[in-house]
């Protein structure tokens, strides 16, 4: 807009150059994220927790511009506990969704960044929503973030329906690890959240326990 | 006041007041942002240009300032050289600024609005723990920064480290220009952040007594200081533990002046005198005026 940019590094945008990827089992969801925060060619964080809880049963992947994908997350997560005081009950996974949604469609102009919202309610049990550019799409599983795109052949193939918990797990951290390796932007430790009815459960695995495969 | 005084100043007033009427009214005020002087400053610069030089730039505090965590509080530490463009601006200037009794915030990027946008948080928070009744929390001061700067759509180029300690315990953040922030338990910001945070991953402990953590901010920034060249003088540190805070400036002066050795002045009398001639200068008296200071 001015004349002049100023210094390089405060106009590089802090990223989640990022892999997220959440996926739907039967009783709840598994989530999961990789942990650099890059500023250019720098790593600024190596340990970014990019899964961000919603609601107590809902959370959400951040990918995209830190800057843009946190306040989203924070913005939500406030007009969340106003709705679930006004409705009485835990929300829906629908309708933290729709509230991500709202924001990203109506400033996708001004905002880079997409978040994946998954949880688990009464109603539906596990779901898995995309909020890509500002669309509600409900999936049995999806992947977001600059290491999406090499593993994309890996999802496809290796998906089945009605996949248990376990499996669902490993099917995660073996997508991020892949994502990981290939990808410059994705790297550190892997962020997993197991939600299902009776419980949230956060974990991490750290880069020395992450699943190898060939040429590794 | 004689009035003849009264009659001439208020015929000047007159004056200047119809002046500034025939400017105000051609344009009323729109609301919202006037960007009047952006088109003033490309037109500036402009001339400017075409004369071969340039607009002087913002002065940035090109700088290496970093935080981290230890046993008891936090240990802040910050380079003391201010620059602009190439030149050092002040050797000597104060980068760990006040937020509130138990929390302190440096800052890089932009000098200017890294002291505004602290001045004013800290003014915001002092009126917000008035309403509480209680001492501020670091994650609030986080929230109000980083709303600020995501506001401003990193416009404000003010990178912080936030650290503090409050009833939940010590808590570091670095917040960047664009309103996004991390909590960690060592960071690094600036331009000497990379040479920063070699020294802190590589000697980094969890739960470090006061005096290594010192030490070890100490020793990141003197890396920075002598490996950056946007930043150099003297290390400042501030330690905050629960009720007390050390704000030691200068810690360390890494770069103090040096004495010289010899000196090429020669003392009066080294060289003989052999003639003095005296001329006196006849200065006419061209014009006397006084003016008198209102002092009333």
């Amino acid at each position: 807009m001015l004349g002049e940019t100023g210094p390089e590094w405060l106009s590089e945008e802090v990223k989640t150059g990022t892999t997220i990827i959440a996926i739907e089992f039967n009783g709840g969801v598994v989530l999961g994220s990789d942990s650099r925060v890059s500023a250019g060619a720098s790593v600024v964080n190596r340990v970014m927790n990019k899964l961000s809880p919603l609601h107590d049963k809902i959370y959400c992947a951040l990918s995209g511009s830190a800057a843009d994908a946190q306040t989203i997350a924070e913005m939500v997560n406030y007009q969340l506990d106003v709705h679930s005081i006004e409705i009485g009950e835990d929300p829906q996974v629908r309708s933290a969704a729709t509230l991500v949604r709202n924001i990203s469609y109506k400033y996708k102009e001004e905002l880079s960044a997409h978040l994946i919202v998954a949880g688990w309610d009464r109603r539906d049990g596990g779901q898995v929503f995309a909020t890509l550019n500002g669309l509600l799409t409900r999936q049995p599983f999806a992947v977001g973030g600059s290491g999406s795109s090499y593993v994309y052949g890996f999802v496809d193939a290796e998906y089945r329906r009605g996949m248990s918990k376990e499996e669902c797990q490993q099917f995660v951290v073996n997508t991020l690890s892949l994502a990981m390796n290939r990808d410059g932007s994705s790297g550190g430790v892997a962020y997993i959240v197991t939600i299902d009815e009776h419980s949230t459960e956060e974990k991490v695995v750290l880069g020395n326990n992450l699943p190898t495969f060939f040429d590794q | 006041m004689s009035t003849h005084a009264a009659s001439s100043t208020s015929r000047k007033h007159k004056s200047l007041f119809t002046k500034m009427a025939m400017l105000t009214v051609s344009r009323p005020p729109l609301g919202g942002f006037s960007f009047e002087n952006c088109k003033r400053n490309a037109v500036l610069e402009g001339e400017v240009n075409k004369v071969g030089c340039s607009l002087p730039t913002a002065r940035k505090t090109g700088t290496t300032i970093c935080g981290v965590v230890f046993k008891d509080g936090v240990v802040l530490g910050a380079d003391t050289r201010a620059t602009e463009g190439m030149v050092v601006a002040d050797k000597n200037c104060s980068k760990i600024h006040y937020i509130s009794p138990n929390i302190y915030c440096c800052g890089a990027g932009t000098a200017a609005d890294t002291e505004m946008t602290t001045q004013i948080i800290s003014s915001n928070l002092e009126l917000h723990g008035l309403s509480t009744g209680r001492l501020p929390r670091v994650a609030t001061a986080n929230r109000m920064l980083k709303q600020m700067l995501f506001r401003y759509q990193g416009y404000i180029g003010a990178a912080l480290v936030l650290g503090g300690v409050d009833c939940n315990g010590p808590h570091l953040y670095s917040i960047y220009p664009h309103g996004s922030t991390d909590k960690l338990p060592y960071v690094t910001m600036g331009s000497g952040s990379l040479a920063a945070m070699a020294v802190f991953e590589d000697r980094y402990k969890p739960d470090m007594e006061e005096e290594a953590a010192k030490q070890l901010v100490r020793d990141a920034i003197a890396a920075g200081i002598f490996n950056d060249l946007g930043s150099g003088s003297n290390i400042d540190l501030c330690v905050i533990t629960k009720g007390k805070v050390d704000y030691i400036r200068p810690h360390d002066e890494a770069n103090k002046k040096g004495i010289r050795t010899g000196d090429y002045k020669y003392k009066g009398g080294t060289t003989g005198v052999l003639t003095k001639v005296v001329t006196p200068l006849d200065l006419e008296l061209v014009d006397e005026s006084v003016q008198t200071m209102d002092t009333s």
